[in-house]
């Protein structure tokens, strides 16, 4: 399995030079480098999308999708990962995705610690419905819908999925594929619900490009065990002030995982009437 | 006495629910046919609650206003159900609560005996059936049965309280209750046969997030969840309900969800997802009075078109609702077959009446069940998940499938799963879900889609649907009416309903809503409701209430 054997014939339709390439050339390599290495074979990986720019790269990516609504992508990530545990779940979600419509879903998802998987394409701006605030974007940012400026500051996601209960949270940026792709493997590969917040930078609506490269920097000497260490790089950024910007893995723990008391289906009833005469039997 | 009533009544937290199922199971033990109607409000304690056990030699699917028998726990229970005496109706209630008997009854201090035999104090509820056993000349082996099955703790304890309240009763016995020969069946409410009937219909996974009146069916799947090894997921709201359910749907499980109108409401954008996307559902909706939160713990026959329209966009709404015990059992099991063929929403259509109604169900009159089959695919050539195939049913496959990558997609998209704008292939998405529509409509013609009772040789029909079958269907016997009711209310099986009005020249509908929501719905297939009675005060109909109404309009 090589990454070109993932695409499709779909035409490409995103802004030339839009982060989402970055995200798409990154997790491709890591599906085809996962299944090469019969660690997970590429039938066992469902993407789920939900509603915006980031969304298309379920036409994008030939494997299993279901390409869901707007702010609905965790919920039904989390109904395939229950009904057969053996599929390796992927979200990709926009910020206004998951963090506006969504927002519930992503804090019940990392309260479960269900074992999926949620990349957030983060650009901090509505691209699809052109050029609004979103609940990352800075104060003082000027959308169609806040001319005169937002007024409220933004919600820092990590330190929200890390007070939740997630068990992995990580932060990429769309430049610098390498630590992408590692960041996202390590994220697949960690049993527990993984969550990783990509700086993507929407070139049409909000080029942050020169102001990332200036601020970002891998986290390095970090032990994402280290659970107060991991706190306080989260707090070193606020999606508001000036940076500098981590980026990495900043928190990982193992822990029990939504679901793992559930029977397997395979105990099946064969005589299912035969089930339900001796149910209805406790009611005579 | 071919049939008796027993009302107990008091407030939430008495205990009155578990007491109307104890003289179920008494009735049932003596042959009797069981209806059970449960009336409380929405609070956890106070209020009045009261249930309403009728019992009869033949099958009953409605209660009747007077009772022979009032059971009083407090003071509200005689108050505020005088007027359901008969001459010879006997009053029994706790004098230790009752300090100002506003008629002739038999006051016995069942706190009292409760303090005495050491059991707690709700066991009040367990003298006051002691008594009543008593008076109605039931066998104290009966009793004691029954109660060592039916009471989960202090069982010594609560016998005594049993026995006492039954000793005091002596000297003074009442109508007796005579042993009857209906088959001895279990008594269900119609929530777990609608849990059960999904059972049967092969279902893998129920999620749902707590609503009355739909509760009951989470609370029973969750009991029987490892015996019949499927998964119960109660998530953070209805949203999540619908479409975690769809993530099951696509990994190829069963799964059905439920909930009342205001969840229902969340659920809209679900239902448009699992048309576009055409994930198998079954969704339990079982109506209560709104708008709004409207009257929570009562019933209603309100969201018929709600359900028939929920979702923005066209594509096939499946609307099945099962009117008593059996078509409960069997709808349900029904749908999932249906859902799955069609890779459509089903939507089950309760209300608070069939929902928590408890019954007799003879589940060897529940035994038709079509064997419903969905297409899944041979493993031949390319799979695509939205592949023209006949009747627009695309062959399923459901991941890890080597050699298939299934792709759905809440877009117009093309047979693949990929996302279009393409003007032609919009349509081709269309009229596929049209054609799936038209075939569903087909097969529901095929199925007992619309069921009469009463005089079939009648020129006069009440039209019902849902819980108003077992009041129509008995005042249609005993009046010599027709009754038709269409089970499956959307596609509406127009050829079936034609067929079971021919020779009818007048028709009056009964419905629990305010607008007439059958009479509107057949309007638009070409058939007339002459009357409508309506009945929208959260309460169902009594026999009583139907066969005053019926006079009213000259029947």
């Amino acid at each position: 399995m090589k990454p070109q054997d993932l695409a499709t014939g779909a035409e490409n339709t995103w802004c030339p030079g839009c982060g989402n390439f970055a995200i798409l050339n990154a997790i491709k390599p890591v599906l085809a480098d996962l299944d090469e290495e019969g660690l997970i074979p590429v039938e066992n990986v469902v993407m789920v999308s939900g509603i915006g720019c980031h969304a298309k790269i379920a036409d994008y990516v030939n494997a299993n999708s279901f390409y869901a609504v707007h702010g609905r992508t965790i919920p039904v990530a989390t109904g395939i990962k229950l009904a057969n545990p053996d599929l390796t779940v992927i979200c990709f979600a926009g910020d206004g995705d998951a963090y506006a419509e969504g927002l519930d879903h992503l804090i019940f998802a990392a309260k479960r610690n269900v074992d999926i998987t949620t990349i957030i394409h983060d650009n901090r701006v509505y691209g699809l419905t052109t050029g609004q605030y979103t609940p990352t974007s800075p104060s003082g940012f000027k959308g169609r819908s806040t001319p005169s400026g937002l007024e409220v500051p933004p919600i820092n996601p990590l330190e929200i999925v890390f007070a939740s209960g997630g068990t992995f949270v990580g932060r990429g940026y769309s430049h610098g594929i390498d630590l992408l792709k590692d960041i996202f493997r390590s994220a697949i590969l960690h049993r527990g619900f993984s969550f990783v917040d990509v700086l993507q930078v929407c070139v049409t609506f909000f080029n942050m490009y020169d102001y990332y490269n200036q601020r970002v920097y891998p986290l390095e000497d970090h032990d994402p065990l280290d659970r107060a260490r991991a706190q306080e790089e989260m707090k070193e950024w606020d999606y508001n002030s000036d940076g500098p910007i981590p980026l990495g893995v900043f928190f990982k723990k193992d822990a029990a995982t939504f679901g793992d008391n559930f029977k397997k289906f395979n105990s099946r009833k064969t005589d299912l009437e035969a089930s339900i005469r001796k149910t209805l039997e406790g009611y005579i | 006495m071919d049939e008796s009533s027993v009302l107990i009544g008091g407030k939430a937290g008495d205990g009155i629910t578990e007491a109307g199922m104890i003289i179920a199971r008494l009735f049932n033990k003596l042959g009797y046919c069981l209806y059970q109607y449960l009336d409380y409000p929405s609070l956890i304690r106070g209020g009045h609650n009261f249930a309403i056990i009728r019992a009869a030699e033949k099958k009953v699917g409605a209660h009747r206003d007077e009772v022979d028998y009032l059971l009083a726990l407090n003071q509200d229970a005689i108050d505020l159900h005088k007027w359901r005496l008969k001459e010879n109706s006997i009053v029994i209630y706790d004098s230790d609560e009752v300090k100002s008997p506003s008629m002739e009854g038999i006051g016995l201090p069942f706190k009292t005996f409760a303090e005495e035999a050491k059991a707690p104090k709700i066991a009040r509820n367990v003298g006051l059936i002691g008594a009543f056993a008593g008076a109605a000349g039931i066998e104290e082996e009966v009793v004691e049965e029954v109660l060592r099955k039916e009471v989960p703790k202090s069982v010594d304890e609560n016998l005594e309280v049993a026995r006492r309240g039954r000793q005091g009763i002596e000297g003074r016995e009442g109508m007796k209750v005579e042993r009857r020969s209906y088959p001895c069946c279990p008594v269900v409410t119609g929530n777990e046969l609608l849990a059960l009937g999904l059972l049967r219909g092969g279902l893998d996974a129920y999620v749902a997030y707590p609503m009355t009146p739909s509760s009951g069916i989470l609370h029973f799947l969750a009991k029987v969840a490892d015996e019949f090894s499927i998964k119960v997921v109660h998530p953070e709201n209805e949203i999540a309900v619908i479409l975690m359910a769809q993530g099951f749907a696509y990994a190829g499980k069963k799964v059905a969800l439920g909930t009342s109108g205001g969840g229902f409401c969340l659920m809209a954008e679900g239902m448009s997802l699992a048309g576009m996307a055409e994930m198998p559902l079954v969704v339990v909706l079982s109506q209560r009075p709104g708008p709004s939160t409207g009257v929570p713990t009562y019933t209603a026959q309100s969201d018929l078109h709600f359900a028939m329209n929920a979702g923005q966009g066209e594509f096939p709404h499946l609307v099945v609702a099962p009117g008593d015990a059996e078509q409960a059992f069997c709808w349900s099991a029904t749908i999932v077959g249906l859902a799955w063929k069609y890779q459509i929403p089903g939507i089950l259509l309760s209300d608070k009446t069939l929902s928590e109604t408890a019954y007799s169900f003879n589940i060897e009159e529940a035994r038709d069940v079509p064997d419903i089959k969905p297409v899944i695919w041979d493993g031949g050539g390319e799979y695509e998940r939205y592949a023209p195939g006949d009747d627009g049913i695309s062959p399923l496959a459901f991941p890890p499938r080597p050699g298939a990558v299934v792709k759905a997609n809440s877009y117009s998209h093309l047979a693949s799963g990929i996302t279009t704008e393409d003007p032609r292939e919009i349509e081709t998405v269309q009229d596929k879900l049209l054609r799936k529509e038209e075939g569903l409509r087909r097969e529901v013609e095929r199925l007992a889609s619309v069921r009469t009772y009463g005089d079939g040789g009648s020129s006069t029909a009440l039209l019902c649907w849902g819980s108003n079958k077992g009041v129509s269907a008995e005042l249609g016997e005993e009046l010599g009416l027709r009754v038709v009711q269409p089970v499956v209310l959307n596609p509406f099986p127009a050829n079936r309903f034609r067929e079971a009005l021919r020779g009818v020249d007048r028709t009056v509908s009964v419905e629990t809503n305010s607008t007439g929501q059958l009479a509107r719905l057949i309007r638009y297939h070409g058939f007339e409701a002459d009357d409508s009675i309506l009945k929208y005060d959260g309460r169902p109909f009594s026999v009583d209430d139907l066969e005053s109404r019926l006079k009213e309009v000259a029947i």
